[in-house]
């Protein structure tokens, strides 16, 4: 292996090497200047997701244990740019409540531990590999969930989330181990050709899709979202159900689509049954959630269960809506926690009802949370409803007519829960409305960048042919 | 020949509008004034230097004027049927830039005056470089799906002037009105586009109005109710444009539009927007003349003479001002209209096309004169009636003489524009149709009569006394006046036939001096009526209209067209039918849907037990999902 091959990492040696710098810096920078760290952090992250579109050659290392190609660089860098937003949206967080305490370096080191822990996964070649990518990439998150140590709550949602992931990549690992059983290797080139659905097969399947299932939170893997989401800080939350969510589609898919194709008949009813209730718990407990944060937790689980749309059907169209479609989710999302944690920091409320009259009082914020909430209920002109537009075409192209039916009722139905906060903000009258707050630019900056994705990407087609394009990777 | 900048013409008006819009209280009033007239100078100055390369550089080639067009696939639907963006440049679309942009020009430099001191004046601004941006968007189109985008844009820039004194409810029930009728007809015009998209494959003009293509070849392949499907789908993009260029009897928003500035009604309603309609069955007018044998343009021809006429003969009895140039525009319209309805494809025969285009260019400007004319009166009298006027051409010579060259151009007499354009509009109708040709007589006779009523009412007529002595318009509304009076007097003379046909081979066209006489001699009298009716104060127009009884009551009332229009909406449509569909919506859809509302609830409500908060119950759900999904995929699935 020479230098050029070992560059085929590049994603992974320069978040090392920026997490390496970071823990490097802390020492040299004085403590009266801490907030330095921030920038720098943000800065770096930057550099290192502006590299990450340069051209990358595809190719595998270590013996087929990790490999890359133009798809799986697409889905590293959607991830970083999900990632730099959160960075720039929770910058003001960050200075104002975690450096008083003098622990700001850690909260980048252990959320791009995190990252890393995605890079490997996603590109892993073997399931040891990808069992270490999944490890790593939750463990770091459950010490980010606790990190408001003063708070109870907080604690609460680090303590459930390492309980819950421990347990569920157990199964996983279970069901990985199963499946070695059956076909003899672990590396995902030989278990394509030895696999089969006999019964062992299936129970290894099933137990290794739980433990994924358990990252991208589906019914019944779910239980622990909501708990999460509400006691960690909102850039976890954030993350948990943006950027988690994503890399952990992503790999799904990688491993529906190649590896585990032979068990197609299964897993597509296993997805049909899972979609459905997925849409249908998510949304129904979505009703009536007061938390913003909460409701935002179910309101991803339902659009989880949107994402299985598409990937059931598993060929290039479908691939190609799903990766759209996780784009658009991502940057929808995280205008709506960007809203939530700068309305949180400046004020500390975090129920829908304190959102009442938020127009008079913070036009801008209002607008951006609609356009969010409009986008993820998919509502034109937006980026959303072109992602959910494009996937239920898909499914239905395929003839899955009653789940996209089934998928229409739960866009009504979360129209209406969605609409809900729209009203609080722009009906409803307050005399005790949040005050007008200025934004500091870190957080603007956060904002707009989502605002912008969610305006154009619908509109901008060569973007969507060009994933098309690349999900030919997933035949 | 490079078209790559022509792009820079719509976007210059884009990016002011844009910048007018975001920062809207942040710019100075005379700061914005200056950035929107700069801005649309530079998309004027190309579309001269466009015009100037394309017709006399490198447009022509062995004496045909090409084609260019620049365009990207924005949605692709099949392989052939995709929906592009981009621009087209051809004869007609050029002299469009132009005319758009010396207008719309002279309108933002006017309105720096007219409009000066106003709240939201850089609004104003900004919503005239967002209307000029859809327009020259809507020229440039290559398909008829952009057309139909820039054709919406242009309709809601519109919607947004005529309603600009928002708090007058007149002015916001005009854009409503305006709106709302002119989309009624754009849902024809839609449903004609998907018709040609689904039976041709296609939206593209070039591949559309090529005439060995296979969209006009194989045009009576389908059939529909007697007609072919192709003939449906141009009856209904014909639709579309009756309904924006005004035509009867979808006219009725016109006259009410004019409760917008009056800059805007001459910009928009009466040197652009307004002629979009002229413009689309221009620009489609291969697919017009060869499906179904012309079928559709009889139909054109029709409607836009029938049209001509009957605006003409409101317009002698309207006492807005505003609203005689209204029902002036929709007349000339007509008259746009007819020409093309009568043209034939080659050589020759094609001087009605010609001449519909040089009459929408001659009518550009002197209309635009017109309305600005009428404009500086009334900033001067502050009334739009003719009963508070009178005797204005001591206080205001240069609003005078303008609108005196105006009002000679548009009655056709020589060697004012509209002679030469409105002859070759009377030559292509009597070679087709002799009572057209006389319809159109007796409407240039009609037009120089109510045209010369009103110059005749504010300017002669009876010496008014004003309360404020009236004086006149500053230098920056006078200077668009003189420039389009110039322009009034001189385009005549642009021998238009050479380069602007049906086919794009430029021919020879004559002065037909028997029709041209005839025409003059008749607008000469009708200016002579008006000299009797009106140049002095005298009862004798007031005999007539007693003479002329219910008629003229009739007329006055615009023939009661509203008062049909309300009555069919409110009366029967929306009693006998939209009040029962109403009724069973309330009780039984929505019974439905609060039904179904309250069962969702009801289940979220009960189904909340589930989430108890404790790790270990969230364990057990899992490890027992995982385990019954396996089982019953071992034991019942496979």
């Amino acid at each position: 292996m020479d230098f050029s091959n070992f560059l085929l990492m590049r994603f992974e040696v320069i978040l090392l090497a920026v997490i390496l710098l970071l823990i490097i810096g802390e020492i040299f920078i004085t403590q009266a200047k801490k907030d330095a760290v921030i920038h720098l952090a943000i800065f770096l992250f930057g550099i290192h997701t502006a590299v990450g579109f340069f051209n990358l050659d595809d190719g595998s290392l270590f013996g087929g244990m990790y490999r890359t190609n133009t798809l799986i660089q697409c889905f590293k860098s959607i991830l970083n740019v999900g990632v730099l937003i959160l960075l720039l949206q929770s910058g003001d967080w960050i200075q104002e409540k975690i450096m008083k305490h003098g622990r700001g370096t850690e909260f980048f080191v252990l959320l791009f531990s995190s990252l890393f822990g995605m890079y490997f996964m996603i590109s892993s070649g073997d399931f040891l590999m990808f069992y270490l990518g999944l490890e790593l990439s939750t463990l770091p998150v459950a010490g980010l969930a606790a990190y408001e140590t003063t708070k109870r709550i907080s604690s609460e949602a680090g303590i459930k989330l390492i309980l819950s992931a421990a347990m569920a990549s157990g199964t996983a690992l279970m069901g990985i181990s199963l499946l070695y059983a059956t076909s003899g290797s672990i590396y995902f080139s030989d278990v394509i050709t030895a696999i089969s659905p006999d019964s062992l097969t299936i129970l290894g399947f099933v137990l290794f899709f739980s433990g994924l299932a358990f990252k991208i939170s589906l019914v019944p893997f779910h239980f622990w979202t909501a708990d999460v989401y509400e006691g960690s800080p909102i850039a976890i939350a954030s993350y948990l159900s943006v950027i988690s969510k994503g890399a952990a589609v992503f790999i799904l898919m990688i491993l529906l689509f190649t590896v585990l194709k032979p068990l197609i008949g299964i897993w597509e009813k296993l997805l049909y049954i899972i979609a459905i209730a997925t849409m249908f718990i998510g949304n129904l407990f979505a009703l009536r959630q007061q938390n913003m944060k909460r409701f935002l937790a179910y309101s991803s689980i339902a659009q989880a269960g949107f994402i299985l749309l598409g990937l059931i059907i598993g060929n290039q169209l479908g691939a190609a809506t799903v990766i759209y479609f996780v784009l658009i989710y991502i940057f929808s999302n995280l205008a709506a926690f960007g809203v939530v944690q700068a309305i949180s920091l400046q004020t500390g409320k975090e129920l829908m009802s304190d959102y009442e009259g938020l127009y008079r009082t913070n036009p801008n914020l209002s607008l951006i949370m609609m356009l969010a909430l409009f986008s993820l209920a998919g509502i034109p002109p937006v980026a959303g409803f072109f992602g959910k537009f494009f996937l239920f075409t898909a499914a239905a192209s395929e003839g899955y007519y009653f789940l996209v039916f089934l998928a229409v009722v739960n866009v009504t139905i979360s129209l209406y829960y969605y609409l809900l906060v729209v009203r609080a903000m722009f009906l409803r009258k307050s005399n005790n409305a949040i005050p007008y707050f200025k934004n500091k630019i870190y957080m603007r900056l956060g904002l707009l960048i989502t605002v912008i994705g969610i305006l154009i990407l619908g509109i901008y087609s060569p973007l969507y042919e060009y994933i098309y394009e690349l999900s030919i990777n997933l035949q | 020949m490079n078209i790559s900048y022509i792009i820079l013409i719509p976007a210059i008006p884009l990016v002011v509008f844009l910048l007018l819009g975001i920062f809207n209280q942040r710019i100075k009033p005379s700061v914005s004034g200056y950035v929107g007239v700069f801005g649309l100078l530079a998309s004027a100055l190309m579309s001269i230097y466009a015009a100037y390369q394309y017709f006399f550089v490198s447009g022509n080639v062995d004496g045909v004027f090409q084609t260019f067009s620049q365009k990207t696939v924005w949605m692709n639907f099949t392989d052939s049927l995709h929906i592009d963006m981009g621009i087209l440049i051809d004869p007609i679309s050029v002299m469009m830039l132009i005319v758009v942009s010396v207008v719309s020009l002279m309108v933002h430099i006017y309105s720096r005056g007219y409009m000066k001191g106003d709240d939201g004046y850089t609004k104003f601004f900004a919503f005239l470089s967002l209307f000029t941006f859809s327009m020259f968007g809507l020229v440039l189109a290559t398909n008829l799906f952009q057309i139909y985008i820039f054709w919406e844009l242009v309709g809601v820039s519109s919607y947004l002037l005529i309603g600009y004194y928002y708090t007058k409810t007149s002015a916001i029930a005009a854009a409503k009105k305006a709106f709302v009728v002119t989309r009624f007809a754009d849902f024809g015009f839609l449903i004609g586009i998907l018709i040609v998209g689904y039976y041709t494959g296609t939206f593209d003009f070039e591949t559309l109005n090529n005439p060995e293509g296979s969209a006009i070849l194989n045009w009576a392949s389908s059939s529909f109710m007697g007609l072919s499907a192709l003939t449906w789908a141009l009856i209904l993009i014909f639709m579309g444009g009756a309904g924006k260029s005004a035509m009867f009897p979808l006219h009725i928003w016109l006259p009410d539009a004019m409760e917008g500035p009056t800059p805007v009604s001459a910009l928009i309603h009466a040197a652009t927007m307004v002629v979009a309609g002229i413009f689309l069955v221009a620009r489609l007018f291969p697919m017009y003349y060869f499906v179904d044998n012309g079928f559709v343009l009889n139909i054109v021809t029709y409607v836009g003479a029938f049209s001509a006429l009957f605006a003409a003969i409101i317009a002698i009895t309207q006492t807005d001002i505003k609203r005689v140039l209204a029902f002036s525009t929709m007349s000339q319209l007509g008259y746009m209209m007819l020409a093309l309805g009568v043209s034939g494809y080659d050589g020759h025969e094609g001087v009605g096309f010609m001449a519909s285009m040089f009459h929408l260019f001659t009518h550009a400007m002197f209309k635009a004169l017109l309305f600005l004319g009428a404009g500086s009166v009334i900033h001067a009298v502050h009334s739009n009636y003719l009963k508070d006027m009178g005797g204005l051409r001591k206080y205001m010579p240069i609003t005078n003489t303008t609108f005196l060259i105006a009002a000679l151009a548009i009655s056709g007499v020589p060697p004012f524009a509209g002679f030469w354009s409105k002859d070759e509009i009377l030559v292509a109708a009597f070679e087709q149709d002799k009572l057209i040709y006389f319809v159109g007589v007796f409407v240039a006779g009609l037009t120089a009569f109510y045209m010369f009523r009103i110059y005749f009412g504010i300017f002669w007529g009876k010496d008014n006394t004003y309360e404020h002595t009236p004086k006149e318009s500053p230098l920056s509304m006078t200077f668009p006046l003189l420039v389009l009076a110039f322009l009034s007097m001189t385009v005549g003379f642009i021998p238009f036939s050479e380069f602007i046909s049906p086919n794009k081979v430029g021919f020879e066209a004559h002065l037909n001096y028997p029709l041209a006489a005839v025409a003059t001699v008749v607008g000469l009298i009708g200016i002579a009526l008006a000299w009797v009716f009106y140049k002095k104060e005298n009862s004798l127009a007031d005999k007539w209209a007693i003479g002329f009884g219910m008629f003229y009551k009739w007329t006055s009332n615009k023939f009661y067209f509203d008062e049909i229009y309300m009555f069919v909406a409110k009366k029967i449509f929306f009693k006998r039918v939209s009040e029962p569909i109403a009724k069973f919506d309330r009780k039984y859809v929505d019974g439905t849907m609060v039904g179904i509302g309250n069962t969702t609830v009801g289940t979220s409500k009960k189904i909340k037990g589930l989430q108890s908060g404790r790790v270990q119950d969230y364990a057990f759900a899992f490890i027992a999902g995982a385990v019954v999904i396996g089982l019953v995929f071992i034991y019942f699935w496979t």
